[in-house]
């Protein structure tokens, strides 16, 4: 990150994710703002799952829980603005509540509990018609707008999430990099010897849920007014399934793991369109080989490479140190 | 004689009808490094487990700086000031060493919340450095713990241990599984450690020329009680300890 | 009180079949740490091989017995040396995360084969017997008593042969078995030899029911893994009373509380067993490693 080389990278990426919606016809910049949304939540699932450690399956519920705080409070005629915080922190105190049963249960039955609780958001999100709309969902959900500016149309929209993504990742860059960072890894790496050095292993995982989750909350409250319409089918179990994947595909751990990760997640679908039916055959055949290839994901290629390159220099090392012993024995 | 840092008495702890610990009692004074040998199985694993909030004693006192410390979690202990390594390895492996010694004592400075905002290393990155110095870890303190060998990797787990400056540290076989090279370096450290910044440490370890050289004061456990207390040279000559190591 | 018999019976008959699913999760699980979430479609693969022989002129046994050697080799022995094997070393949820794209894979795999419910026939006469003023079907009592006669009978082959012993021993602790000389490779390939077979068994129980459609295994997968977890993942004899368990509560739930809340029950049930009992009803408490 300290080099100018990859800070002139960085500031190239931000130009071009600027300019590059007045390159797109109106679908390309949706996908684009889909994507941006996607990045917001896996970026807290990746503090979840990636830093901390904690296999979270239940990452879509949150989303779903911001989506429709949103929508349900700009139905009650309140405004977008009020509707964002708000569900960043139902959604951060969904995360502490979902958390606990982090305390009592590890690794995979942690995974199965957050499942549960997934199913039992989105059960609640297709039956309740009363609150939610059931299947019929919730309609016309309007785009905001600030100090007279309206985000109603598609370009204006996508800089709004671009900007909010932006806030949230450098909050989050920050954080990682604070002591809260440090203890989320150690809590990660061996959460016995971080408890014995005195790091809070109680205290860290409720927060790295419940950040995590505020983080899927945003995402949602974003995902409504673009989508203008919810209904519970992105919020299924599936939909954490996928996010969970956009991480290990990306890298987890990575600090740009999701925006790799749910790039592959939002726009290769739509490239593999022509593949149509096969699409969803070669997409979990892809991941089964993924999982075997390369399974801390993309971002950890350039690591792998260095330590095969290192390995080889040792053994070439090695190697000329032997000849030169058989040579002076001679 | 100076009141003792670290008081234990009759500790007792069974597994059914087995009896691991069956009434241990000893001290440690401040500054002094302090040896626990005995064959396997003679219940030094579970006394030390005890001390350290891991299991829960059957019975007993565990005192610290006269404060009861009896069934204190492992970080309530932490933060009173006790340190420990394990038997096994226990490096995070993906961080890099400076921040495996950074995370071990960052927990004691300020609150939760303020650290949230604190700088990335806490305030403590010269503390660290002077550790990576004395551990002569400089070459590989950027790298990730888990890319080095096993020797290194043991030093840096042992250096995490005195990282917040604890005034008690308990080592569960430092020596365990490492060359006879490094066996004499990590005593001539510890040794360093404790003539430097004054910490009492108890010590678990299998290696006789390690413990004798190494320590003030020696206790030998057997079947759960301890045989005897003393110093080195005195140990050397308890018949009783030839008898129980040789005997059976 | 007639109705809640009936239901209850039926629902035991549904949960069978679910424990037969379940049976091989938990046996997966013991003897190589495999968490399989693509179970419900090893149901469904040989749904799909029965009515292909079936549709070459096989008879009904015939074709279950060829669709038996091909699980082996496929879900059994491939399933092992393909998935399994290689991600073994990257942990459980490497192992989750391929069986899921598994899943995915197989489920829409078949879909552009044929995306259309086909009707199985049913071993059972469409018959109702009446047992003391309740009204069974013939159906639901083959299924459970064939259900039955397989959970029994692996529980047999696991305690009483030698084999079978073995591949206990195996999922108990791995270094001693193998120190006992015990050849454990082979051990958890029949455990997965034995995992595709009682899927052709659930298959060719459910399929009348359910149909042999692409999307069958969705839910039947869930309720194996919810049957698996509470009964306890660990003992195989929770595997039953877990899919009887649901099977009751999903047939209770839509008949007293309401049919979109079916699946609520064995859920509620499910997070309960999680939160406090991790090791599931019957299952012994793991410890903890370091």
């Amino acid at each position: 990150m300290r080099t100018p080389l990859a800070l002139a990278a960085g500031l190239a990426a931000a130009a071009a994710l600027v300019a590059l919606p007045h390159f797109l016809g109106r679908s390309g910049v949706y996908l684009l703002s889909y994507w941006v949304v996607f990045v917001v939540a896996t970026m807290g699932l990746n503090l979840t799952v990636g830093y901390a450690g904690q296999k979270s399956l239940g990452h879509a519920a949150f989303f779903g829980i911001g989506a429709y705080t949103v929508a349900i409070l700009m139905k009650a005629g309140l405004s977008f603005w009020l509707g964002l915080p708000l569900a960043a922190l139902l959604c951060f105190a969904s995360g502490i509540v979902v958390g606990f049963p982090a305390l009592r249960v590890q690794a995979i039955y942690l995974a199965f509990a957050t499942l549960g609780f997934n199913t039992a958001a989105w059960l609640f999100m297709r039956n309740e018609e009363w609150l939610t709309g059931g299947t019929f969902g919730i309609k016309d959900i309007a785009r905001p707008s600030l100090f007279g500016v309206s985000f109603d149309g598609h370009r204006a929209y996508y800089y709004l999430c671009l900007a909010v993504a932006a806030i949230l990742a450098a909050l989050l860059y920050g954080l990682l990099r604070s002591p809260w960072g440090k203890a989320f890894t150690a809590l990660r790496d061996n959460p016995i010897r971080a408890e014995s050095l005195g790091v809070d292993v109680r205290g860290y995982t409720l927060l790295a849920f419940a950040i995590g989750a505020a983080y899927a909350g945003v995402a949602g409250a974003l995902f409504a007014p673009l989508l203008e319409f919810i209904d519970p089918a992105p919020f299924s179990v599936g939909a954490s399934i996928m996010m969970y994947l956009m991480v290990v595909v990306g890298g987890p751990g990575y600090f740009f793991g999701p925006m790799l990760g749910a790039a592959v997640g939002v726009v290769l679908p739509e490239w593999l369109r022509f593949a149509q039916d096969w699409y969803l055959f070669v997409f979990g055949a892809a991941v089964v080989l993924l999982m075997i290839w390369l399974p801390d994901g993309l971002l950890s290629i350039p690591g792998r490479l260095r330590a095969r390159r290192e390995a080889r220099a040792a053994s070439a090392a090695r190697a000329a140190a032997a000849a030169r012993l058989d040579g002076g024995g001679r | 004689m100076s009141a003792p840092l670290l008081e234990v008495t009759d500790l007792r702890k069974s597994y059914g009808a087995i009896r691991a610990v069956a009434g241990v009692s000893f001290e440690v004074r401040p500054g002094e490094i302090f040896g626990v040998i005995g064959p396997n199985g003679s219940g030094k694993t579970t006394m030390f487990n005890s001390v350290l909030g891991q299991i829960a004693p059957d019975a007993g006192a565990i005192r610290l700086k006269g404060a009861d410390i009896t069934g204190l979690s492992p970080l309530a202990l932490n933060r009173r000031g006790v340190g420990r390594t394990f038997q096994t390895l226990q490096v995070f492996g993906r961080m890099s060493v400076r921040d495996n010694l950074l995370v071990a004592a960052q927990e004691h400075r300020g609150s939760m919340f303020s650290r949230m905002f604190a700088a990335p290393d806490s305030g403590l990155g010269a503390r660290a450095d002077a550790l990576i110095d004395l551990f002569r870890i400089g070459h590989v303190a950027d790298k990730p713990a888990g890319s080095l060998s096993y020797g290194q990797q043991k030093l840096v787990d042992i250096a995490m241990a005195f990282m917040s400056e604890p005034d008690l540290v308990l080592l569960d076989e430092p020596c365990a599984g490492v060359n006879p090279s490094l066996v004499g370096e990590i005593a001539a450290l510890l040794r360093e450690l404790n003539r430097s910044r004054g910490g009492s440490f108890v010590v678990i370890e299998h290696n006789m020329d390690f413990v004798m050289g190494l320590c003030h004061r020696v206790m030998v456990m057997v079947e759960g009680e301890v045989l005897a207390i003393g110093t080195p040279d005195a140990i050397r000559a308890d018949r009783r300890v030839l008898d129980a190591y040789l005997g059976n | 009180m007639t109705d809640l018999l009936q239901l209850t019976f039926s629902g035991i008959a549904t949960g069978s079949i679910y424990a037969l699913a379940a049976l091989g999760f938990t046996l997966l699980w013991q003897a190589s740490g495999t968490i399989n979430f693509a179970q419900g479609e090893f149901v469904m693969l040989p749904a799909f091989a029965m009515l292909f022989f079936a549709a070459q002129g096989a008879p009904l046994p015939v074709a279950f017995v060829l669709t038996i050697a091909v699980a082996v080799a496929v879900l059994g022995w491939a399933f092992k040396r393909g998935v399994v094997d290689p991600l073994f070393r990257h942990g459980m949820m490497a192992i989750v995360v391929a069986t899921i794209g598994l899943s995915i894979a197989m489920r829409n795999g078949v879909r552009i084969y044929s995306a259309d419910a086909h009707p199985f026939p049913s071993l059972f006469a469409d018959k109702l017997l009446r047992v003391g003023g309740v009204t069974v079907s013939l159906a639901d009592a083959g299924t459970l008593a064939f259900a039955l006669v397989l959970v029994v009978a692996t529980q047999a082959f696991l305690a009483r042969t030698l084999t079978g012993r073995a591949m206990q021993a195996v999922a108990q602790n791995t270094e001693s078995a193998a120190v006992l000389g015990i050849n454990v490779p082979l051990m958890i390939l029949y455990t997965f030899a034995i995992n595709a077979v009682l899927a052709c068994a659930a298959a060719l129980l459910v399929t009348p029911v359910y149909f042999g459609k692409f999307d069958m295994g969705e839910s039947l997968g869930t309720k194996a893994f919810f049957a698996a977890v509470i009964g306890g993942f660990n003992n195989s004899r929770g595997a039953l009373l877990g899919g009887v368990i649901v099977g009751i509560g999903e047939n209770l739930a839509a008949a007293y509380i309401s049919p979109a809340y079916k699946d609520a029950v064995a859920l509620a049930l499910f997070m309960v067993v999680i939160l406090f009992k991790p090791q599931g009803l019957l299952g012994r408490k793991e410890e903890r490693k370091v």
